[in-house]
C-alpha cells in the first residue's frame, strides 16, 4: 500500500501487448483507398505498451491506496456514505440491462421501461411529490433541470422573474446552478438557530423572486421548523420553492417534502438510495415536481401506453400486467427539452430499484429512524469535547466547530488528517461556511453502535491530545500511503498530464 | 408395599413425563420464537443496530424513546402512511430483477447495427474485474488525497491518455456524457469570447443539439444551425453565418450521418473570423483519424462510452473535455494534478479548485460536482489494455468492416448511399425502391437482426434512410447474414 506505484506510462516497453483483437475476417483494402490521406493520423497514439499482468497489478495496487466504505467508516457530512449493497451490483450487471442499446425498438425494452416507470412511482410515494423524471445525471444536474423548469413555468405565465434566494448555509452547487440558468443569486443570512430567518425571508421575497432554493434538513443537520410558513411566504409572492434533497436520508419514512409545500425536489441516488459513489460518480439526481409543473419535465417521459391500459381494464380476466406496455413520449410541448442524451443513468436506477425492493416499507422507514438515531448518539458522545454550535438535537448529521481546538493550535483540517491515522475517513470540513472550523459528521443508518463508539473514542482522544500537544496532531497523517500534499505547488505549477522526459 | 412402589413409580414417571413435556413446550416455544425472529428479519434493511442497541443508545442519551429527537418537525407533517410494498429477501429480489431484465432483448441475443451515439464494442474481461474492486467503486470523491491516491492517480492517467488521444493540452476528470460536454464547451466559449451566438452543424447528433438548446436557454444565446446538403457542413453557408457576435463553431466528426467532416478547413474558417473552433469526436476514431489538436481545435469534447463502457440503455456514459492550455483556468469540472507530499514523494491532488462551485459558488465555471469517475477509470484501463498497437488495429478493423458492409449493401438493388463522403464505422443508406425502411427493419427484427436507425424521425427531409454502425463486434458471418436477409426481401 505504501510502495510508490509508477505511472502506467513509466511501465511501458515497446512491443508489449495486453489484449489481442480477432484478425480481420472481411476482405481488407488498403486504408488509403477507404479514407483520404489528409484525414489520417500521422503518428500512432502513444498509448502505454504493457502486458496483462502489468495492467492488473497496476490498477490493483492503485485500488489498495484508497479508503472506501467497504474498508473504512466514512462520516462525511452531506455525502451520505452508506453501505452499498452487493446484490445491487449483481442486478445492475445483468446482460438484459447492460447490453441494451438506447435506440432499440421499445418492444424490446419493456423490462427496463417497466422498472424505470415503477421506480418513478416509488420515488413519488416516498417523497410525496406528484411526478418524477429520472434523467438528471447528478444532484447538480437535477438542480439545473429544476431551475430550467422554474424558468419555463414562470415564462408560460408571462412572468420574467430574475432572482433566486438561497440561504448562506447552502451547498455551492445551488448558487452555481441558479447562475448557470441565468438567474441572479440573493443570499440570505440564517438566524441564530441556524435556520431560515422568517423576517429576513419576508423582506427578501419580492415580485422578482423566481424561487427560494432550500435544503431540508439543512446543512447544519437541522429541520427547518418553519418550513410550512417558509413555503407560504414564497408562494404568496408568486414564487416557487426548490428543495435540495441531498439530506433526504433523514426524511425517509419521517416526513415528505411534497407535504411541506416544496414544488421541486432533487434526490441523490448515490446518497439516499445506496448506489455507490464510484470515487466521484456516476451518481444520479432525479427530480420530483408538483402537478402544475409536470408538463415542464424533460422529455422523453416514460409512459404506459393508453390504449393498452384500456385493453387491460376491459380484459379483467387476464393479468393486467401482461398487457401493460411502456413507451417513450417526446410529445410534451411545454417540456424544457432534453438535459442529456438518451434517458438517464440507467445502471444507477437498477441499483436504486433493487435497494427499494429489498427495503420495502419497513426498511425505508428504518433508514430515516436509524440515521437520525446514529447521528444524535454520536452528537451526544462528542458534545462534551467539541463545540456543536447549532441545535440541541439533530437530524441525520451535525456540525462541530473546532474553534476551541484551533485556539489550542490544531485546526479542523488537522483533526480531519489525524482521523485518517485511526482508520476513519475525515468528516466534511470547512462546510457549511457559516460555521467556523467546521467538521460535518454524518454517520448514516448502516453503521453499528460499536463503530460509532470507536469513532467517538478517536475523536475524544484527538481532543485530549490537542489539549496536551497540538503539534503532534498538526504533523499527521503518519500512517497513510502519502503525507500531506503540497496543494499550493499543484495549483501554482499545474502539471496535469504525464509527459515523456 | 409392591403397590406402593408401583404407585411411586407411576407418580415419578408422571413427573418425568410432565417435565419432558414442559421442556419440550419450552423448547418449541423457543424454536417458534426463533422462527418468528427469522421471519421478522427476512427483510434486508442494511441496518446493523437492533432494537436492543437502539434502547441502549437512547438510554445513554437520557431519553426513553425516539420521538423527542423529531421535535423540530411540525406534527402535521408526521401524519402520513407510506404506501410501499413489503420488503423482499435477496433471492426474491434477484428473481424479480432477472424477470425484468429478461423481458428485454439484449445485444447478445441479436445482431445489432445500431450506433448513433451509443456503440457496441468488445469489453476486455479485466476491465470488469478491476473496476468491480470495491476500493474503486465504494470510495468518495478524492477530497482527502492521503487516502485517495488510487483514484487520483487513475484520474491523472485518464487525463494524460485523453490528451494523448486528442493531441490537446489539458483534459478534465470527466463530464456527464457527450451531450453535456458539448453544451459545456459552448458555455466555455461564451465565457471566453464574451459573445452570445453559437454556430453548429445540422449533422451534429440531434440529442446533442437538443441538450445545447436546453442548456443555453437561460443565457438567451442564439444558436444557428448550418445545413448539410451532401452529408457534411456547407462551408459557404458557414462562412457567411459567422458574425462579430459569434463565440464558437461546433462541429461533430464523424457527424451523425457517419460522414467525416473536413475539420482542417472548418477550423481555418472559424479562426479567420476570430471565433473558437470546438470539435466533437469519437475517441475510437482517433486511432486512425487526425486528432483535434492537429487541426488546431480550441476545445475538443465527445462521448467516451466507447472506451470500455457498457451500452446500459443510454447511461451512465462518459463525457470527455479537453482544451488548449490557455483556457485551463476557465475550464469546467474537476482536474487532478501532480505535486509532492512533505517527504517530497510524488503524489496527486484535485487542483485548480478555485474554478469550482464549492469555492466560487455562483461565479464558478460550471455547477458540476459529481461526475463520472468510475467510467473514466474504465476508459483509462481500456486504453492501457488496448495499448499503442491495439487501438490502431481496433480503429482499422472498424473501418474495414463498415466499408465491407457498405459495399455489400450498395450492390443490392434496393439501396443506394445517401451521401458520398468518407466515413469511419457508421454510414447512411437510402432505400431506392418503394420498400420503406420501417418494413426493412420489421423484417430484420423477425430474423434476429436490428437494422440501422431510421432517420426520418430526426430529419424529415431524409425519408427512407437509415444509419448503420459496424464495429469490430460484427463478424463477416453476421454481416453476410444481414445481406442475405435483405437480398431475400
Amino acid at each position: 500500500m505504501h510502495q510508490i506505484e509508477p505511472l502506467i506510462f513509466e511501465k511501458s516497453s515497446p512491443g508489449r501487448r495486453c489484449f489481442t483483437l480477432p484478425a480481420c475476417d472481411v476482405p481488407e483494402k488498403p486504408i488509403t483507398h477507404l479514407l483520404p490521406e489528409k484525414m489520417i493520423r500521422k503518428h500512432a497514439v502513444k498509448l502505454p505498451e504493457v502486458s496483462e499482468i502489468d495492467v492488473v497489478r497496476h490498477f490493483t495496487r492503485l485500488s489498495q491506496k484508497n479508503f472506501c466504505i467497504d474498508t473504512n467508516f466514512y462520516p462525511l457530512g452531506s455525502c451520505t456514505m452508506k453501505y452499498n449493497p452487493k446484490i445491487n451490483e449483481d442486478t445492475a450487471r445483468l446482460d438484459g440491462f447492460t447490453k441494451l442499446h438506447p435506440y432499440q425498438p421499445v418492444d424490446q425494452c419493456q423490462g427496463i421501461l417497466e422498472l424505470l416507470f415503477d421506480l418513478e412511482q416509488l420515488l413519488v410515494t416516498i417523497s410525496g411529490m406528484y411526478a418524477f423524471t429520472l434523467q438528471p445525471a447528478a444532484g447538480a444536474h437535477g438542480e439545473l433541470t429544476g431551475m430550467l423548469i422554474i424558468r419555463a413555468y414562470l415564462e408560460k405565465h408571462g412572468e420574467k422573474r430574475r432572482k433566486i434566494i438561497i440561504p448562506d448555509s447552502a451547498h455551492g452547487t445551488n448558487p452555481a446552478s441558479a447562475a448557470l440558468c441565468g438567474y441572479e443569486v440573493e443570499s440570505i443570512q440564517s438566524n441564530r438557530d441556524g435556520l431560515i430567518d422568517l423576517k429576513r425571508l419576508k423582506s427578501a421575497v419580492t415580485k422578482d423572486t423566481a424561487a427560494l432554493m432550500i435544503t431540508n434538513p439543512n446543512t447544519l443537520g437541522l429541520f427547518e421548523r418553519d418550513i410550512l410558513d417558509i413555503c407560504k411566504i414564497v408562494h404568496d409572492a408568486g414564487g416557487l420553492v426548490y428543495c435540495d434533497g441531498a439530506n433526504m436520508n433523514a426524511l425517509l419514512g419521517i416526513a415528505r417534502p411534497g407535504d411541506m409545500g416544496i414544488d421541486i425536489l432533487h434526490l441523490n441516488m448515490h446518497k439516499t438510495f445506496s448506489t455507490p459513489h464510484g470515487g466521484g460518480g456516476p451518481g444520479a439526481g432525479p427530480i420530483g415536481v408538483t402537478e402544475k409543473l409536470k408538463p415542464f419535465l424533460p422529455v422523453p417521459r416514460i409512459e404506459m401506453a393508453e390504449q393498452s391500459l384500456k385493453e387491460g381494464m376491459n380484459n379483467t380476466k387476464h393479468d393486467k400486467s401482461a398487457t401493460k406496455t411502456y413507451v417513450l413520449n417526446y410529445q410534451h410541448p411545454d417540456s424544457i427539452g432534453s438535459v442529456r442524451a438518451f434517458y438517464g443513468h440507467i445502471g444507477i436506477m437498477v441499483r436504486a430499484y433493487t435497494y427499494l425492493l429489498s427495503l420495502g416499507k419497513e426498511g425505508v422507514c428504518k433508514v430515516g429512524e436509524f440515521s437520525i438515531l446514529n447521528a444524535n448518539y454520536l452528537r451526544h458522545k462528542l458534545i462534551k469535547y467539541y463545540d456543536i454550535p447549532y441545535g440541541k438535537t439533530c437530524m441525520h448529521e451535525f456540525v462541530i466547530s473546532a474553534k476551541k481546538q484551533r485556539e489550542k493550535g490544531a485546526s479542523a483540517l488537522d483533526i480531519a488528517k489525524r482521523l485518517l491515522d485511526y482508520g476513519f475517513h475525515a468528516p466534511t470540513i470547512y462546510f457549511p461556511l457559516i460555521v467556523e472550523e467546521a467538521l460535518m459528521v454524518e454517520p448514516t443508518e448502516s453503521e453499528s453502535m460499536e463503530t460509532l463508539n470507536a469513532f467517538a473514542d478517536a475523536m475524544i482522544q484527538i481532543a485530549t491530545d490537542i489539549e496536551q500537544r497540538p503539534e503532534a496532531i498538526r504533523n499527521t497523517p503518519q500512517t497513510t500511503p502519502i503525507g500531506r500534499p503540497d496543494e499550493v505547488k499543484a495549483a501554482r505549477e499545474p502539471k496535469l498530464k504525464w509527459e515523456k522526459q | 408395599m409392591v403397590l406402593k412402589l408401583r404407585l411411586l413409580i407411576k407418580f415419578f414417571s408422571l413427573i418425568v413425563l410432565l417435565f419432558i413435556v414442559s421442556i419440550f413446550t419450552l423448547l418449541t416455544s423457543k424454536l417458534f420464537d426463533g422462527l418468528l425472529f427469522i421471519e421478522k428479519k427476512s427483510i434486508m434493511d442494511y441496518v446493523p443496530n437492533t432494537e436492543g442497541d437502539k434502547e441502549k443508545m437512547l438510554h445513554e442519551m437520557g431519553i426513553s424513546s425516539f420521538e423527542p429527537l423529531l421535535e423540530g418537525i411540525p406534527k402535521t407533517l408526521r401524519n402520513f402512511s407510506l404506501k410501499l410494498p413489503q420488503g423482499l429477501s435477496e433471492p426474491q429480489v434477484l428473481k424479480s430483477l432477472k424477470y425484468l431484465s429478461e423481458k428485454n432483448t439484449n445485444t447478445n441475443q441479436c445482431i445489432s447495427f445500431l450506433g448513433a451515439g451509443a456503440y457496441e464494442h468488445y469489453i476486455p474481461s479485466l476491465i470488469d474485474h478491476l473496476t468491480f474492486r470495491s476500493e474503486f467503486y465504494t470510495c468518495y470523491t478524492p477530497y482527502q488525497p492521503e487516502v485517495s491516491q488510487g483514484t487520483l492517480q487513475a484520474i491523472y492517467e485518464f487525463q494524460s491518455l485523453m490528451c494523448e488521444l486528442t493531441s490537446m493540452d489539458v483534459a478534465n476528470a470527466s463530464m456527464y456524457d457527450g451531450s453535456t460536454a458539448f453544451a459545456e464547451a459552448a458555455l466555455l466559449s461564451i465565457r471566453l469570447k464574451e459573445k452570445n451566438k453559437i454556430i453548429c452543424s445540422r449533422a451534429t447528433h440531434p440529442e446533442y443539439r437538443h441538450v445545447l438548446r436546453t442548456y443555453l436557454k437561460g443565457m438567451g444565446t442564439e444558436i444557428l444551425e448550418i445545413d448539410t446538403p451532401d452529408g457534411i457542413t456547407d462551408m459557404n453557408q458557414l462562412e457567411g453565418a459567422i458574425d462579430d457576435n459569434t463565440a464558437a463553431v461546433l462541429i461533430q466528426s464523424p457527424n451523425f450521418f457517419g460522414c467525416i467532416e473536413d475539420m482542417e478547413a472548418i477550423s481555418q474558417i472559424a479562426h479567420r473570423h476570430d471565433t473558437l473552433f470546438i470539435a466533437c469526436v469519437n475517441p475510437i476514431s482517433l486511432g486512425i483519424l487526425k486528432p483535434p489538436g492537429e487541426y488546431d481545435a480550441d476545445i475538443a469534447v465527445g462521448e467516451a462510452q466507447v472506451l470500455g463502457n457498457y451500452l446500459n440503455y443510454g447511461g451512465p456514459y462518459l463525457g470527455f473535455f479537453t482544451v488548449k492550455k490557455e483556457f485551463l483556468r476557465k475550464m469546467p469540472g474537476r482536474i487532478a494534478g501532480e505535486t509532492v507530499d512533505h517527504h517530497g514523494t510524488r503524489c496527486f491532488v484535485l487542483t485548480l479548485q478555485a474554478r469550482e462551485q464549492h469555492i466560487r459558488r455562483e461565479k464558478a465555471t460550471s455547477n458540476i460536482c459529481t461526475n463520472q469517475a468510475l467510467l473514466a477509470l474504465r476508459a483509462c484501463i481500456y486504453l492501457c489494455t488496448l495499448g499503442k498497437k491495439g487501438l490502431a488495429e481496433l480503429s482499422r478493423l472498424n473501418v474495414q468492416k463498415s466499408h465491407y458492409t457498405y459495399e455489400r449493401l450498395c450492390t443490392l438493388d434496393i439501396f443506394e448511399p445517401a451521401f458520398k463522403q468518407p466515413f469511419f464505422n457508421e454510414f447512411t443508406i437510402k432505400s431506392k425502391s418503394t420498400l420503406s425502411i420501417r418494413k426493412v427493419n420489421e423484417h430484420l427484427i423477425k430474423k434476429g437482426i436490428i437494422g440501422g436507425l431510421e432517420l426520418s424521425e430526426y430529419y424529415p427531409d431524409l425519408a427512407n434512410s437509415m444509419l448503420l454502425c459496424v464495429t469490430e463486434t460484427k463478424t463477416k458471418e453476421s454481416i453476410d447474414q444481414l445481406i442475405a436477409e435483405l437480398t431475400s426481401l
